[in-house]
């Protein structure tokens, strides 16, 4: 027999975090873990955006002048790469880790161990996928959405295959994770509809994570597998069809970008909730809300792919099933409204995210009703009014309630308060930046200028240069942020375990900052 | 358990581990290596990924079990693995979908449409007037139109059963009845270490093992057959590609799976281990292997018969 451990491996839980580097490798804890994946996505954010600085740096003025078009186009694919991979999914799954195990009652995630290789995983994924930047062939250069019959006869395209295989796995653990401590380590009394918000829309993502990154991998294999080894999956001259790529990716693509927003819902409910001093109106049909969007973003998919020429049944099919959305969407957003209709509101700096996401996620959320209309978007399609549209959804939507994530939790886990001036100075210069950069889009879309081109004609000299402009505001205003962050790790006025009177929530109970072991022994949820 | 609250005994969360980021490294090198290895550049990182992330990963169940040897795991940490268990097959489930959705997606739609048919067919009309819409295609569209100067060429024979007095030689069918049988025979082995007969759970878990690399090998015997005799390779169009990228996906699944029920026969012959109630370890591996199971009767419905 074999069966003799150490006893100490598990006794003596009650000591702080390892000292020295080798805490962050071997740490099994989920604070040390999600503070991992957050400073991680914020320097893949700051890498993403060096990225999309150039991209503006070349678009300032029409023209050739920094970059020759295969440049350019490594950029934006990078950019994207960055943006969706390694900075919003993280960070989400940063704040997964720091909140879900303390708002049910969890003593850590279900799986610690797992849980640091999901996390190391990453860095690994994008160490391979940044080393063809120092190959013959260079970096990715086909877009975030590597399309097959581009990408399949590109250099260096077995680096980002393994690296996408890589950060799916790293992504699925991860939500098996998620989906284990939601469903079995709640406190006791701790029923489904009493979960907080936000580990409601963690349940929902990490279910969409487990669904569809496998056919990501499925993707990318084919990919491999006609790029290297002679199969005709997208290839017509043996019978494939380079359609069925764009099938494939956006069957995994659509959930995605739900992925990347449902947190978003359920922070913003929280930080909306907080600072109108008032429970959110509808907590159960914000729930079903969330609900129906998942289920319908796996029959929307083929909205993406409107001029590929599909039949016309699927045409209509998928402008009926987009328009659907709509429902479950507004709902969502008509309760945060009402949320603060009436409320004591004050506006601390989450609550300015939180409102600014609400009302300009809306704005992407209506031009998205627009390029969903079958026949107008063969009109926008493959426009910067595509671009404005998803930015406006992931910029102001996404990245908004990451960062009032942070300005909201940040108290809990340092302890320190930020500081409140410069946090809004950094909201408004945000805002500011991110209006200027990306609403001119629409208009040189609407225009018909085409995405993904280094260069473009005359008339749109003035707006793309305005946005240019924007995207250097916002871009430097992050080092702000960093600055703010920094500062209120190491000093600030010292929080109370409650930090906002308004607050609600088991992880509000617990010490500011927050103890390296919490709910060891299970709160008693009542009802 | 040594410090147990009224009602609830604590979760155990290992305070610290180094397999985690030694996994990391490990699938660092497995992942450069085998991009390193498909574009020419030599297979040795690839090997060495590869060995490691399997001791890696052999070192991290042997401690898991160790662990639960220890009485480490609560009635709690279980149902963890279990759920766990699950939607990790869940995830199986999809890679599959993707490419069954491939499959059903090229007979349907580009097949057909690349034949002239259908809403989309004036395409192929034009591009490949020769081209006909049949399942499986023994003819590529490139070879329709360029004869031997194609590049792509369809294969000499398929694999489907072509007159029903040859059923008894034709391998897919004893393969069926090999993974079938071995459903039902891990099936006989839970229900005997439920009784706690396990002299019988290690007879039949032992000849679900054998079903598994008896499947493995006639699987090899069909591949070899194909390239040899039949002019079926990864590269004579798409009926080559859907072929072997199904039955090959699933392939390795089976052999996954036959490691891992080999494993829990070790477990149980060499160290003794599982009881009638506790016995997850053999439980996921029978779980996985009905899953691949069920993979096996989609693809002999699929890709053989219909």
């Amino acid at each position: 027999m074999s069966a003799v451990v150490e006893n100490h491996n598990h006794d003596d839980h009650h000591h702080g975090p390892a000292k020295g580097f080798m805490r962050w490798l071997t740490t099994t804890n989920h604070k040390d873990i999600g503070t991992l994946y957050l400073w991680f996505s914020f320097a893949m954010f700051l890498l993403g955006g060096a990225f999309a600085m150039g991209i503006r740096a070349e678009l300032f003025e029409p023209g050739l002048q920094l970059m020759d078009p295969i440049r350019y186009n490594q950029l934006v694919t990078m950019h994207g790469l960055i943006m969706v991979f390694g900075a919003v999914m993280p960070a989400f799954v940063g704040l997964a880790n720091w909140l879900i195990p303390m708002q049910i009652g969890a003593p850590d995630m279900a799986m610690p161990r797992m849980n640091n290789l999901s996390f190391w995983l990453l860095p690994v994924a994008f160490t391979i996928l940044l080393s063809t930047a120092f190959m013959e062939g260079g970096l990715p250069g086909f877009g975030w959405t590597f399309y097959a019959p581009l990408s399949t006869n590109y250099p260096n395209v077995a680096f980002f295959v393994f690296a996408v295989h890589i950060m799916g796995i790293s992504s699925i653990m991860g939500s098996i994770n998620v989906i284990v401590t939601i469903m079995n380590m709640r406190a006791p009394g701790m029923t489904l509809m009493k979960m907080p918000l936000f580990v409601w829309s963690w349940l929902i993502t990490a279910y969409l994570l487990i669904a569809v990154m496998p056919v990501l991998a499925g993707a990318v294999t084919m990919l491999l597998m006609d790029a290297y080894f002679g199969t005709s999956f997208f290839d017509a001259a043996g019978g494939g069809d380079p359609v069925l790529f764009q099938h494939i990716f956006w069957f995994f693509g659509h959930p995605e970008v739900y992925i990347m927003i449902l947190p978003a819902f359920g922070i913003t409910s929280h930080i909306i909730s907080t600072f109108s001093r008032k429970p959110l109106f509808g907590h159960a049909s914000m729930v079903y809300a969330m609900v129906s969007i998942a289920v319908l973003s796996f029959v929307v998919w083929a909205h993406h792919m409107f001029t590929v020429g599909m039949p016309l049944a699927a045409e209509l099919f998928f402008m009926w099933a987009t328009m659907i959305i709509a429902i479950p969407t507004g709902v969502k957003v008509f309760n945060w409204c009402a949320t603060m209709f009436k409320g004591s509101i004050t506006y601390e700096t989450p609550m300015l995210f939180a409102v600014a996401f609400v009302v300009l996620f809306t704005i992407g959320g209506f031009s998205g009703l627009m390029l969903a209309i079958t026949p107008a978007d063969f009109q926008y399609h493959d426009t910067y009014f595509v671009v404005a549209h998803f930015h406006y959804v992931l910029v102001p939507g996404s990245i908004f309630s990451i960062m009032a994530a942070v300005y909201y939790w940040l108290p809990k886990w340092t302890g320190n308060m930020y500081d409140e001036k410069m946090g809004r100075l950094h909201f408004w210069l945000s805002f500011v930046g991110v209006n200027v950069t990306f609403f001119p889009q629409h208009f040189v879309g609407l225009a018909g200028m085409p995405r993904r081109y280094a260069d473009y004609s005359l008339q749109f000299a003035e707006w793309n240069a305005v946005s240019s402009v924007g995207a250097f505001l916002f871009g430097l205003s992050q080092l702000l942020f960093l600055y703010i962050v920094v500062k209120t790790v190491f000093a600030g006025k010292k929080a109370t375990p409650q930090v906002w009177d308004g607050a609600e929530g088991l992880e509000w109970t617990v010490d500011s900052p927050a103890p390296y072991h919490t709910f060891e022994t299970p709160p008693k949820v009542n009802g | 358990m040594s410090s147990e609250t009224v009602g609830h005994q604590k979760y155990y969360v290992p305070e610290k581990s180094s397999i985690p980021i030694v996994f990391a490294i490990a699938t660092f090198f497995a992942g450069m290596g085998a991009a390193n290895a498909i574009t020419g550049n030599g297979s040795t990182m690839l090997i060495a990924g590869m060995v490691a992330v399997v001791f890696t990963m052999a070192y991290w169940f042997a401690t898991v079990t160790r662990e639960s040897m220890a009485g480490l795991d609560t009635p709690q940490l279980n149902t963890s693995y279990v759920y766990g268990m699950g939607w990790f097959i869940f995830s199986e489930v999809m890679f599959f979908f993707a490419f069954f959705g491939a499959l059903f997606y090229i007979r349907s739609f580009s097949i057909t449409w690349l034949g002239g048919e259908g809403a989309k067919g004036i395409a192929g009309d034009l591009l490949w007037p020769e081209f006909e819409a049949v399942w499986p295609p023994m003819i590529t569209p490139e070879q329709s139109l360029l004869g031997d100067q194609a590049t792509t060429v369809g294969p000499k024979e398929n694999m489907y059963l072509h007159s029903l007095s040859g059923a008894l030689t034709w391998l897919p069918l004893w393969n069926t009845v090999v993974l079938l049988s071995s459903s039902a025979t891990v099936h006989v082995a839970h229900m005997a270490l439920k009784e706690n007969n396990r002299k019988r759970f290690n007879f039949w878990l032992g000849i679900t093992v054998l079903l598994a690399f008896i499947f493995v090998i006639l699987q090899a015997v069909e591949y070899y057959e194909a390239y040899a005799h039949l002019g079926l390779t990864l590269s004579s169009g798409v009926y080559g590609t859907t072929f072997f990228m199904l039955t090959g996906f699933h392939g390795m699944h089976v052999l996954i799976g036959g490691i891992f029920l080999l494993t829990q026969l070790v477990r149980s012959t060499g160290y003794n281990h599982f009881s009638d109630k506790e016995h997850f370890g053999f439980e996921a591996a029978s779980w996985y292997w009905h899953f691949v199971d069920v993979v096996w009767v989609c693809l002999f419905l699929f890709v053989y018969i219909l």
